[in-house]
């Protein structure tokens, strides 16, 4: 399961359009007609770019606004980026507990 | 399958992380084996413990045994190469999981007085083995590493060069 969605996420990155795309997105939503203006191809193909990354979980359009925006999903790309770095995840959540025991054997830490 | 039968997966990270405490408590939350056994473990909601050893020298070892809720079992190993008392550690682990080898790792601890606190600086590389990049999280087999790698480069044409 969650291997099939990383080959799908990967998948989805493997094309510098769509990596483009998802570079614009990162400073914020934006229009289909907006996400196709750097492009020097059609409407439809830059919405069939599109409808592969929703497909991966990478973005999401929504459906409030006449515009229907598209915007960036955090998760599928957490995914793709933890299973790049393996032990990482285990780190992070060990320091929390580390933080947790300073605070908890250690009343007062010092202020700066 | 064949390709993750002995492949090998290259990694390095670094994780920074800021603590309000001196160097000294920092240091002693990863030399004493009482604090240590408080944070440094599995998953606590998923993971019990069965062993622990600890023998921090140059050229001494840690030992981790324990064992996740569907009764797999995990075991670290380490060797410490170098300890400089509240500036670094350096050690090297293997971890096996069902007695399996998974990884091998060199990690680099850095202690750094930054204002009243302490830097952290934590840098690992790693070797992982035979498609255990998960650390064994999930049942080894449909898809390796080279498989996925391979199917997901497959899935468009990344050598057009557009853009």
């Amino acid at each position: 399961m969650a291997l099939d969605s990383l080959s799908t996420t990967f998948a989805a990155l493997a094309d510098p359009t769509r990596r483009a795309i998802l570079g614009r997105l990162i400073s914020g939503e934006a229009s289909v007609t907006e996400l196709a203006e750097p492009f020097d191809m059609s409407l439809p193909a830059v919405t069939k770019h599109l409808k592969v990354l929703q497909r991966a979980g990478l973005i999401s359009q929504g459906r409030e606004a006449q515009w229907r925006p598209c915007r960036l999903e955090a998760r599928a790309m957490r995914a793709a980026a933890e299973w790049m770095e393996p032990y990482r995840k285990q780190w992070e959540q060990r320091l929390d507990r580390l933080d947790e025991y300073l605070k908890e054997t250690h009343k007062k830490p010092r202020r700066r | 399958m064949t390709s993750a039968a002995r492949s090998i997966k290259h990694q390095s990270f670094v994780i920074e992380r800021k603590f309000d405490y001196d160097p000294a408590v920092v240091f002693r939350a990863w030399t004493d084996p009482g604090a240590k056994a408080r944070w440094f473990s599995g998953p606590p909601d998923k993971w019990t413990e069965d062993v622990r050893e600890m023998n921090v020298r140059v050229g001494g070892r840690d030992r981790l045994v324990g064992r996740f809720v569907d009764g797999s079992e995990s075991r670290y190993d380490a060797t410490y190469f170098d300890i400089v008392t509240d500036r670094r550690i350096v050690y090297s682990y293997e971890m096996h999981w069902q007695g399996k080898k998974i990884s091998v790792s060199l990690a680099t601890i850095e202690f750094v007085a930054a204002g009243r606190g302490t830097k952290l600086i934590l840098t690992e590389h790693g070797a992982f083995l035979d498609g255990y990049e998960d650390a064994g999280s999930r049942e080894r087999g449909t898809l390796s590493l080279m498989d996925n790698l391979e199917r997901a480069l497959g899935g468009a044409d990344i050598r057009r060069g557009a853009a």
